[in-house]
């Protein structure tokens, strides 16, 4: 064990790896303080760079541009209010009049030192919980995994949205897109009409580029907006009064960061459902509730701690079980099976060094946010005033050589372009994007256990509740599918009782 | 849908997560990036879809000596969708019903009625679909500068600067990708001069 932390030491502390988690962390701050840039978009425009790196490096950079950006979401919101990320969305408004009301350094800081430390606190639950849960997992067949797989896209579809039905059908979707290819049991062609380019299935990572940059890319075409100020205050020492803060609510910046890990790590919520649940948390719990939306400091703390313990908290199942945590994570599953790193409990025991590598990065991302963090505030306004209608175009261009470059066929920059139109019609209409990129990234895997388990079988479809985990996991899945239903059809029926 | 967060590109989404409803304090603008297609055409949109799939999978074979084959799981899912097409469907017919929100078959946004808007939009689509067209036969140089400078025409750079910006980036852009990341990029009609 020490000889596997040692050898990680060496990837981590290589002098390339630090240089790339430099140019990864200038990178990050820049995409999360632009409004428009989200840090999902970041690690997708990433994938395409880090398709000619080693492993470790191309995750490091992943890891450090997406801690950054979600941090560095705060300062527009906090300046301009517009949040950088939607992650800041939450408490856009507060930090806003925090500004107003001169406390821009102590908005700022709060959001940098207890982003930091949420990012902490959320690698410490990966560090003890996933090995934990890979040697549990270890003892799984095919049918804890299918029902596993189907409780993950079923958790994606009811928490991603508060319409269910629309969250079922983008997951279809996304199944639907899945099943094109040779990829399946019987190695059989599907929906591939004669194109030989989609025998290999949809690209995932043009895919990916296609719905979170390009959709971005339009929305913002279509933005009729007029151009927001930036508030041209000061700004004093961010640091000054965070002890304070920290001994005045420590039990909002615990619960922030516990609240915040376990919904980083629910399959398709992540940091941005995160902090709107934590902040509403704060608020609902709050001794001063009435001050929330004022410029009050106490929101800012619970939730800006918990967008970055989720970050962390994503990576539970996706290295454990290969099921994202958010949209970041589902991109990065792409990335390891690309760098023969395939998620899953082996991972833990085969490779232990690439495992405990990636603790370290989250570490050393967390901590060099400080220093990076507070440079990037002081240089934030420059940052700001670049135009956006430069910026958006050369992302645009990047994007298309960046899906090329994964297959080097100019149909790959087809699929980005289909995807990113579809992603943006139908979020304009109310389909969440989240269940159906889970549902592209483990439709494989859940037909696949499907397929497995049937055959054992013989196709007894009681044999998926025979065994005691499968058994618990199947009744969970079908609770969270029939419970809601139930519930509403007996309050319908007290409500008759009531009346007659 | 109501939006009380300042609608923009990032954050549009927010309308449609648990965030909605924890949502207190209002924003500033409102959302008018939306472009609500009644939920009933949606609804017949992926019923036949669905249909088209369930028929098209009849013809995948069998596995040898199994009872399950390549259709089943599309075929599943085809029948899901369908179902929740008809739900779709419903709903969006009741909503037609009782009148008010979202009560016509096409909800207007201020970019539908802004032709500027419209032209950008469509721009935006075409340059991506002249680039995939294109990018062979006149290589990548000549069609990303075309590229950019009609997305900057379209996001309104001053034309001064306009073509030497694009043409500076897409210059950069092929030294990131095709001298240091080794990715093809095709020459095209420069061919004879390639560097």
């Amino acid at each position: 064990m020490s000889h596997a932390w040692a050898q990680a030491f060496a990837l981590v502390f290589d002098p390339y790896n630090i240089f790339v988690m430099v140019l990864a962390s200038l990178f990050g701050l820049f995409v999360g303080a632009v409004p428009g840039l989200t840090a999902t978009m970041a690690t997708a425009l990433l994938v395409p760079v880090t398709f000619f790196m080693a492993p470790i490096p191309s995750i490091a950079a992943i890891v450090t541009a997406t801690a950054m950006a979600i941090f560095a979401g705060d300062i527009p919101g906090c300046l301009m209010r517009m949040p950088g990320t939607p992650a800041s969305a939450a408490y856009t408004d507060e930090a806003y009049a925090m500004t107003r009301k001169g406390l821009a350094d102590t908005a700022l800081g709060a959001g940098l030192v207890f982003s930091a430390l949420g990012g902490l606190f959320g690698t410490a639950v990966l560090m003890l919980s996933a090995p934990a849960l890979a040697e549990f997992a270890l003892k799984f067949s095919s049918f804890e995994y299918f029902w596993l797989v189907l409780l993950g896209l079923t958790c994606a579809v009811f928490i991603t949205s508060d319409r269910p039905l629309k969250g079922f059908v983008s997951l279809l979707l996304g199944l639907l897109v899945a099943c094109v290819g040779l990829g399946n049991p019987a190695a059989f062609p599907r929906f591939t009409f004669g194109n030989t380019e989609l025998l290999g299935g949809i690209g995932m990572i043009p895919m990916m580029i296609g719905m979170f940059a390009i959709s971005e890319i339009i929305r913002f075409t279509v933005d009729t907006n007029p151009q927001l100020v930036i508030v041209d205050k000061p700004i004093g020492n961010v640091f000054k009064g965070m002890w304070q803060l920290t001994k005045k609510y420590p039990v909002q910046i615990l619960r922030g960061n516990a609240v915040g890990t376990l919904i980083g790590a629910l399959p398709g919520a992540g940091a941005d459902i995160a902090a709107w649940i934590t902040y509403a948390i704060s608020k609902r719990f709050s001794k001063e509730p009435e001050k929330f939306g004022t410029g009050h400091v106490e929101g800012i703390v619970e939730s800006g701690s918990a967008n970055n313990s989720a970050l962390a908290g994503a990576w539970i199942p996706a290295l454990v079980f290969g099921i994202p945590g958010d949209s970041i994570t589902a991109i990065v599953i792409g990335v390891l099976y690309m760098k023969n790193m395939n998620p899953g409990p082996t991972l833990f025991t085969n490779n232990p060094q690439n495992i405990y590598a990636v603790y370290l990065l989250f570490i050393i991302a967390n901590l060099i946010m400080i220093p990076f963090g507070w440079w990037c505030i002081k240089v934030s306004k420059q940052i700001l005033k670049v135009p956006r209608t430069v910026l958006m175009p050369v992302i645009m261009l990047f994007c298309v050589v960046g899906s090329f470059a994964i297959n080097n066929t100019p149909f790959d920059v087809t699929v980005m372009l289909v995807a990113g139109v579809a992603a943006f019609f139908l979020e304009a209409n109310g389909f969440p994007v989240a269940p159906a990129i889970l549902g592209v990234v483990l439709g494989g895997m859940l037909e696949e256990n499907l397929v497995t388990s049937m055959i054992k079988s013989d196709g007894r479809l009681l044999a998926f509740f025979e065994r005691p985990i499968a058994a618990t996991l199947g009744v969970m899945t079908l609770a969270v599918w029939f419970l809601p239903l139930l519930l509403r059809r007996l309050r319908q029926l007290a409500g008759i009782g009531n009346t007659a | 849908m109501t939006c009380v967060i300042p609608a923009h590109a990032g954050i549009r989404r927010r309308a449609t997560t648990p965030g909605s409803r924890f949502r207190g304090n209002g924003g500033a603008a409102c959302c008018d990036l939306e472009m609500k297609i009644n939920d009933a055409v949606w609804g017949a949109f992926f019923l036949l879809l669905g249909v088209a799939i369930l028929v098209h999978v009849q013809s995948f074979p069998a596995m040898s000596g199994q009872k399950i084959g390549p259709a089943l799981f599309p075929g599943t899912i085809a029948a899901g969708l369908c179902v929740c097409a008809l739900l779709l469907i419903a709903r969006g017919l009741s909503v037609r019903r009782l009148g008010g929100d979202g009560a016509g078959w096409l909800a207007g946004d201020a970019w539908l009625r802004s032709p500027r808007h419209i032209l950008a939009f469509l721009l935006v689509i075409g340059v991506n679909v002249f680039y995939i067209l294109v990018v062979d036969r006149l290589g990548f140089i000549p069609t990303g500068v075309i590229y950019l400078g009609v997305l900057f025409a379209v996001f309104g750079v001053r034309l001064r600067n306009n073509l030497a910006l694009a043409l500076i980036v897409t210059l950069g852009i092929h030294y990131s990708f095709y001298k240091l990341l080794k990715v093809p990029l095709p020459w095209g009609l420069l061919q004879r001069w390639a560097w």
